[in-house]
Parts: C-alpha cells; sequence; structure tokens
C-alpha cells in the first residue's frame, strides 16, 4: 500500500489560480427543509449606510457632507423623496422597482463608544449584547433550531474563518482558488499522518472532500452561492470587504458598491425561481460618522444602514425610524443614532424564512434581545 | 520521546532546523541571538534611503495631472510594484537563513503589532522601509521608542491616513475647510497600546487625533516634520493628562506617546501578545502577567520583557503548541532543506535561467496561503489563532508547497534523513512510517515537511 504514488501527478492537482477573488471572502453553506433561502452578507469594514443610502431630504443633510454629499442627479437616485441610492448602484434599481430590494435605516448592534471594528464585527457576528459573552455565531445557533438543517455535501474550504458561522453545528465552505483531489489511497495516507492531530485531520479531510465537488475556481461566491442555493442549499453567508473608508471615500467605494450589486443581481438572475423565496440580509458592524473628515472619509460611527434583498419581503421601500440628522438628534454628537437593534432584522428573517419561536430567538440565537413587533418588511 | 530544551529552542523560538543546526540551547542563547540580531542591525535608515526617493518621485511625477499620473502608475509605479514583491520574497530568505532566529521572529512580531499594509503604491513604496527603519533598531530597546519610530514612520502615516488629518481650526484646516481624521489616533490606543478593553473613551480618541495633526513626513528623507499649519491649536487632554497649549511641538506628541506606552493596560497588552504569539493561542494567565510584571518593573525594557517570557516554565511546556503561520512554515520548509546561495538568489530574483523545478515561487505560495508579507489583513495585523490557518484550504496549499519543495531538492536528500534532521524527537512515528514508505524521494521530503509536528511549534 506504500508504494503507492502518494499525490497526483503533477506535484499534487491543486487549483492554480490563486486567490481569484480576494474582496470576496469566505462562504458557507447549509440545506435545510423547505424551499425558503437565506443568505447573509457581512459587510466588512462598517460601510457608511448615511452615505451609500443618504437622507437628501432630510434639511441638515447638505451640511454634513460639504464634499462628499450627493443629491438626486449627482452621484444619488431618489428612493422616495426622501432617501437617495449611490448611484453606482443603480443595477439594483429594477430590484427596487419590483420591490425587490429594501433598506433598514437607522440600526446597529447594541456595540457602542469604543468604535473598534474588531469588537463591532465580533458582535455583529456573535449576536450577543457585549463583547466576550459568545464564542460562536448567531446563523450556526439558529442552525440547531431550522428543521431539517444538515451540513451540505462536501463541499469547500475557506481562506478565513467566519465567526457568523463557527460553532457546534458543522458548516461547509467553499472559497474560489483551492481545490485538493486525491485518491482513495492518499486520502488513506493523509489520513495516517494528519490522524493524531484533529485540527489537521478535520481540514485536510474537507479539502479532500471537494473531489466531488466540480467548482469552477474563477466563480465567484456569489455565483457559487446561486447555484447551489437553487439546488439543495438553504442558507449562505459570504462577506464583502474594504468599507473602511476613512480618505477619498468617493473612490474607495467604487469595488465595494460594484461587489455589492453585483452580489446581490447575480444571486437573482441565477437563482431562478428560487429568488422568489429568499431573503438576503446584509449587515455592517457599524456606521461612520455624521460629517466628512478631514481626508474627504468619514471615521467610525455607530448607526448605519441594513440591507434587504430576494422575493420574501416587502420591498421598494426604506424602512426604519428616522432620527434626523440635526446636531441634538446625532448620538454624541457625531453619528447617526440607532434607533433599532439590527440584530431585530436578522431575528425576523430567521423566523420568517425558518419559522424559528419567539423564543429560539430571544434566548438561543440572539440572547436577552426583544423581538417586539412583526417588522413591516414582512408584510 | 520527550522534546528536549534544545530543540524547543529552536522550534518554538525560531524557525526550526537548519541542517546541521545546533541552536541556541536555551534561554540564555535566545538571549545572546537577540544580542547578536540587534549588533548586526542597520541604525543609520538604510532602508529609508533606499525607498523614500522613489516614493517621492512618485508622488511629484503624480501630482502633475491625470495623464501624468497615470504615467507614474505606468513607470515608476511598476518598478514599486516589482520591489515589494521582490522585497517580500527576501523576507522569507531572510528569515530561512537567518543566523540570529529568535531576533528575526520577534521583528515580525513587532512588524505585525505595528501592522502597515502596503495599499496603493505610495504604501507599498513606504511599507519596504518600515520593519527595516521603525521596529528592528528597537527589538532589543525600548517599546517606547518603538512606538516612536512606527507612529512618525511614513509607511504608518499613510497607511492611517495621518497625512490627511488637520486641525479644523488649524490655520490650513480653516483656509482649506479641512478637518480631522481619526484613523492612526484610534488604532495607536486600540492596538499599538492600550488594548481594546483598556479604560478609554471616545473622547480620548478625539483629543489624541487633534494632538497628532500636523504629524507629517519629508518627502525626500521620509524624516518626521510637524506641519504647524495643520496643527490644532490649544492643549489637548488624553486619558486625564493635559498636552500642550503652546505652539504646536513635536515633544508633546511624544510625550503621550510614551504615557500611552507606560499605562498599565500596554503592559497588559504586549503581555499576553507575546505569549499568545510564541506559546499558546490561549496563554496560561501566569505566564502573562509574569511577563506584565515585568513590561512594569522595567518601564517597557524588551529584553527584560522576554527575559520573563524565556524564563517561565510555561514557555517550555510541550503541547500542542502554535500551528506555524505560513510566512514561517514556508522560511521553515527551506531552512530545513539549505538551499545554496545561488538557489536564494534565483529564487529572490524569479531568475528565469534556473531550472523550473527548482524555482520555487515564494510569493506565490504565500499569496494561496494567504499571508502576503507587509500586506496584512488589516491595522489588527495576522490573527493568531490556529482555526484561521488550518483551513481545508490553507492545508491544501502547505502540502502543495511540501511537494513543490519535495521535487526541488529530490535530488539533495533521503527522506529519512530530512525528517531526523529537520525533527529531531519530534518526529512522530506515524511521520516517520508514511516518510519510510514514500514511493520516491520527493513525496518523502513533502510528507516530512507537511506533517503536522512541522506545521507547529
Amino acid at each position: 500500500m506504500m508504494n503507492r504514488r502518494f499525490f497526483l501527478k503533477n506535484g499534487l492537482a491543486l487549483g492554480c489560480a490563486a486567490a481569484a477573488a480576494p474582496a470576496v471572502s469566505p462562504l458557507r453553506l447549509a440545506a435545510a427543509e423547505g424551499e425558503n433561502r437565506l443568505v447573509v452578507i457581512v459587510l466588512r469594514g462598517a460601510m457608511d449606510g448615511l452615505g451609500v443610502f443618504a437622507p437628501w431630504g432630510d434639511r441638515d443633510w447638505a451640511a454634513l457632507r460639504p464634499t462628499l454629499g450627493a443629491e438626486p442627479g449627482k452621484g444619488l437616485i431618489d428612493l422616495d423623496g426622501r432617501f437617495g441610492m449611490d448611484a453606482r448602484l443603480r443595477p439594483l434599481m429594477p430590484l427596487w422597482r419590483a420591490e425587490e430590494f429594501a433598506v433598514v435605516h437607522a440600526v446597529s448592534t447594541p456595540y457602542r463608544e469604543k468604535r473598534s471594528h474588531f469588537d463591532g464585527q465580533d458582535l455583529l457576528e456573535t449576536g450577543v449584547a457585549a463583547v466576550g459573552e459568545a464564542r460562536d455565531g448567531w446563523l450556526n445557533r439558529a442552525f440547531a433550531h431550522i428543521p431539517g438543517a444538515r451540513p451540505t455535501e462536501a463541499l469547500a474550504v475557506g481562506r478565513e474563518a467566519m465567526l457568523l458561522t463557527t460553532g457546534a453545528a458543522e458548516f461547509r465552505s467553499w472559497a474560489p482558488g483551492e481545490r485538493l483531489t486525491l485518491v482513495e489511497d492518499e486520502r488513506r495516507l493523509l489520513s495516517r499522518l494528519y490522524g493524531r492531530d484533529p485540527r489537521f485531520a478535520r481540514a485536510v479531510a474537507a479539502a479532500g472532500d471537494l473531489s466531488v465537488e466540480s467548482a469552477d475556481a474563477a466563480e465567484s461566491a456569489a455565483a457559487y452561492a446561486a447555484r447551489r442555493l437553487s439546488e439543495d442549499v438553504r442558507i449562505a453567508a459570504f462577506s464583502l470587504t474594504g468599507w473602511d473608508t476613512h480618505a477619498s471615500q468617493k473612490s474607495a467605494l467604487n469595488r465595494c458598491l460594484r461587489d455589492l450589486s453585483e452580489s446581490l443581481t447575480t444571486l437573482r438572475d441565477r437563482m431562478g425561481a428560487a429568488w422568489e423565496r429568499t431573503l438576503v440580509v446584509a449587515v455592517t458592524e457599524f456606521g461612520r460618522t455624521a460629517r466628512e473628515n478631514g481626508a474627504k472619509g468619514t471615521d467610525h460611527g455607530t448607526g448605519g444602514a441594513a440591507i434587504l434583498a430576494g422575493g420574501a419581503m416587502r420591498g421598494g421601500r426604506v424602512y426604519g425610524d428616522w432620527p434626523g440628522v440635526a446636531e441634538p438628534d446625532l448620538y454624541e454628537g457625531r453619528d447617526l443614532k440607532p434607533t433599532d437593534d439590527v440584530r431585530r432584522t436578522a431575528a425576523w428573517a430567521l423566523a420568517a424564512q425558518f419559522g424559528l419561536g419567539r423564543e429560539a430567538l430571544e434566548r438561543d440565537v440572539f440572547p436577552g434581545l426583544d423581538l417586539g413587533a412583526r417588522p413591516a418588511w414582512l408584510a | 520521546m520527550a522534546i528536549s530544551r534544545e530543540t524547543m529552542a529552536v522550534r518554538r523560538f525560531g524557525y526550526g532546523f537548519g541542517p546541521g543546526e545546533a541552536g541556541p540551547g536555551d534561554a540564555a542563547g535566545l538571549m545572546a541571538d537577540l544580542a547578536e540580531g540587534a549588533a548586526a542591525t542597520d541604525r543609520t535608515g538604510a532602508a529609508g534611503r533606499a525607498h523614500f526617493p522613489r516614493l517621492a518621485e512618485f508622488l511629484e511625477m503624480r501630482a502633475g495631472g491625470p495623464e501624468a499620473a497615470m504615467t507614474a502608475r505606468q513607470t515608476i509605479g511598476k518598478v514599486i510594484q516589482e520591489e515589494f514583491a521582490r522585497e517580500g520574497r527576501a523576507r522569507v530568505f531572510r528569515a530561512a537563513t537567518s543566523r540570529t532566529p529568535f531576533f528575526d521572529r520577534l521583528s515580525w512580531f513587532w512588524a505585525g503589532h505595528f501592522a502597515v499594509m502596503g495599499k496603493a503604491i505610495p504604501g507599498r513604496a513606504a511599507a519596504g522601509a518600515f520593519e527595516d527603519d521603525a521596529i528592528r533598531p528597537h527589538v532589543a530597546g525600548r517599546f517606547a521608542d518603538m512606538l516612536r519610530a512606527s507612529t512618525k514612520h511614513p509607511a504608518m502615516l499613510i497607511f492611517l491616513d495621518q497625512n490627511r488629518s488637520s486641525g479644523p481650526e488649524s490655520p490650513y484646516g480653516r483656509r482649506a475647510r479641512k478637518g480631522l481624521n481619526e484613523n492612526l489616533a484610534r488604532e495607536i490606543m486600540e492596538l499599538h497600546t492600550l488594548g481594546v478593553g483598556a479604560p478609554y473613551t471616545q473622547a480620548d480618541v478625539r483629543q489624541f487625533a487633534e494632538l497628532l495633526t500636523g504629524l507629517s513626513f519629508d518627502r525626500e528623507t521620509g524624516a518626521p516634520r510637524l506641519l504647524r499649519e495643520r496643527a490644532e491649536p490649544g492643549a489637548e487632554t488624553v486619558l486625564g493628562r493635559s498636552y500642550g497649549g503652546g505652539p504646536p511641538l513635536m515633544s508633546d506628541i511624544d510625550a503621550a506617546l510614551d504615557d500611552l506606552a507606560a499605562h498599565p493596560a500596554t503592559a497588559r497588552h504586549i503581555a499576553f501578545k507575546l505569549a499568545r504569539h510564541f506559546v499558546a493561542d490561549a496563554p496560561p494567565e501566569p505566564l502573562v502577567a509574569h511577563v506584565e510584571a515585568a513590561f512594569r518593573a522595567s518601564g517597557g525594557d524588551l529584553p527584560r520583557v522576554y527575559e520573563a517570557l524565556l524564563e517561565h516554565p510555561a514557555s517550555w511546556e510541550e503541547g500542542p503548541g502554535k500551528a506555524r503561520q505560513p510566512f514561517d512554515y514556508v522560511a521553515a520548509t527551506l531552512r530545513a532543506v539549505g538551499p545554496d546561495a545561488d538557489e536564494i538568489d534565483g529564487m529572490i530574483a524569479l531568475d528565469k535561467a534556473m531550472e523550473p523545478r527548482r524555482r520555487l515561487n515564494v510569493g506565490q505560495a504565500l499569496r494561496r496561503l494567504n499571508q502576503i508579507p507587509m500586506l496584512p489583513p488589516g491595522p489588527q495585523g495576522w490573527p493568531e489563532e490556529e482555526e484561521a490557518w488550518i483551513t481545508p484550504q490553507g492545508l491544501s496549499a502547505r502540502i502543495d508547497w511540501a511537494s513543490r519543495v519535495g521535487r526541488a531538492f529530490a535530488a539533495r536528500w533521503d527522506p529519512r534523513d530530512l525528517a531526523a534532521s529537520s525533527l529531531r524527537e519530534a518526529l512522530h512515528p506515524d511521520t516517520r512510517f508514511v516518510v519510510e514508505g514514500a514511493a520516491e524521494r520527493w513525496e518523502g521530503i513533502a510528507l516530512t515537511l507537511a506533517s503536522p509536528e512541522f506545521n507547529r511549534r
């Protein structure tokens, strides 16, 4: 047995395409019963919700952003006479008109004060009220309450860990670029080499599973997610990065907004009929300062915006309890004041798509959260 | 077999064994390695002299309008990009062939602590000088001096937008209607000194950002300077202490940095990070407390801090240890097989004259392993936890790299000898079994280098 070729010809048949899409990191997938789908997108770096979905109808808006400010026709598309959308998201207008795209404004996690990305993302993904209260992700904890939920067959690999899906339930992951193709004997040898070290054993087993997956290395995370969501997969999660726009925000957002609109339109275009039963929730760790800073950018803030898309909700509206952006209405005189907990949006998405009950949501998935009334987007 | 202290010193605090390497032996030997590394360090800013003229040339050309900017990117910008990639490869071989591995491991640790990211072309032009000029001269010095040097280095000022922050009430700020950028101030407090759990507030961040206004650098030399035109007038209060108030002075900024360096929260933060980097993802509390005490007692005198780390028994306990990060892993594989000087030159230059099988591309390998030198994911530096690195994808890329090294060095090594010389008593019977059973030499080498014990330290 030992005289078998250990690695495949060519010094291992690993995918040669490295890091096809560095802006898109890991994709996690899971299957479940029923036809409803949920996609969670983490916008890492803190999206400027106030700028991307600008309250141009608010009389205090223009003064906050002397150079970054936008108005309809000038970098902004009017949505409802009060709010506009950055014109670079124009590809999403058909979704808006079809009521398949919505914004929930002035939301945040319970995170306050220090405005650290890392703590902010930690809270966003663990779904608890204070940093350190949990080391697993809310989407993973939700898994236990979803009937028939199971990790999908043999998918893949992620370049980095994603706290949102980390925990007791096993999510399979996929990222563009790498594949380890092994035949049975090779797999046996590798399990002998790695068997005594659980971390390595798990990693190599999952990497070996790739051999049954014919993912195209160049396929984007959204395209791959769309394909699998139209098959057996019911839950997918991935991140879009680069939203930390401290300087030259206008150009810094070019790639981010393109990634966002391409991700959403790709999901819609490639999921076929399944799009009707899909809810996409895009969330970020916090918003950015109401005023622009000295470098045509914005610094870390508090209240921001969440994005909803898909056929499984009533879009075409900007939701949320708008606090205004006059000086006394700002949080600590500098940030958009959060008027709702973004975890409620996520919780109601789980309730709507997978029937999670109030008790499970308030006790296990988002401990201590008050679910409140059914949101208007679920009408 | 129990692992000896000699082997631990090389694996845990260095880059593993090269052929016939004796290693420093024990803690005293590691401290001697530190002193030797420090003595050999350039303190004249040679790296900056090599990098900043190119940066100045690029900035000047770019300022000449859109067309000139395009030309700048295609000419000098291209040179900067290529040099950045070449430097990344050279870093790997500096580690792989280091005569002072502990010093170099510490230098990498600190460069990650004060992470700068060579993002756009100006960032790349400056990043290559950062570790050599701002970090290495202080690795065996005082933390406060390293903090001053890193804060004022052009790579840091560019990366965290400090060069674009102005006091709103400064002459320039009023005239050009420019204002603060909080980025550097926040990350110094959150990441470089106090740590996010420390008792500082948004108001402290804001005040510190105001104090830092005007901090800039000379384009030609990279030397720090204070642009008074941009400095916010008036005193600033950070953590209850007032700074400045008179004309803007660099000494006010230095005083605030020194106070942050001396804050008890900083001692705790640094002690935890050092113990986590060298010993365990979740370091034992007594070890952290011991290192913290040494930091406080010595006023951040780093050799005393490392000494405390090395003298504590928890640092020498066997156990799963740490997973080597990709940079350390690739360096360790090359150190183990021992390329000669010509091969090293060829691999740094990606010399086309070299036989393709032997021309290993460490830059490409690190890209696939998700750890490109000088391109950490953000100001927080590289993740430490093994779950961030030993992923299906990460392990696939390690196995691939190990098999490439195996093919490149198959003619030079009997795999059994390599396993013995690189792993010593850390070699596990299971690994020995599969290595001995390998059908070809390169496979045996690959298995040795892909083994769990080679990936750990």
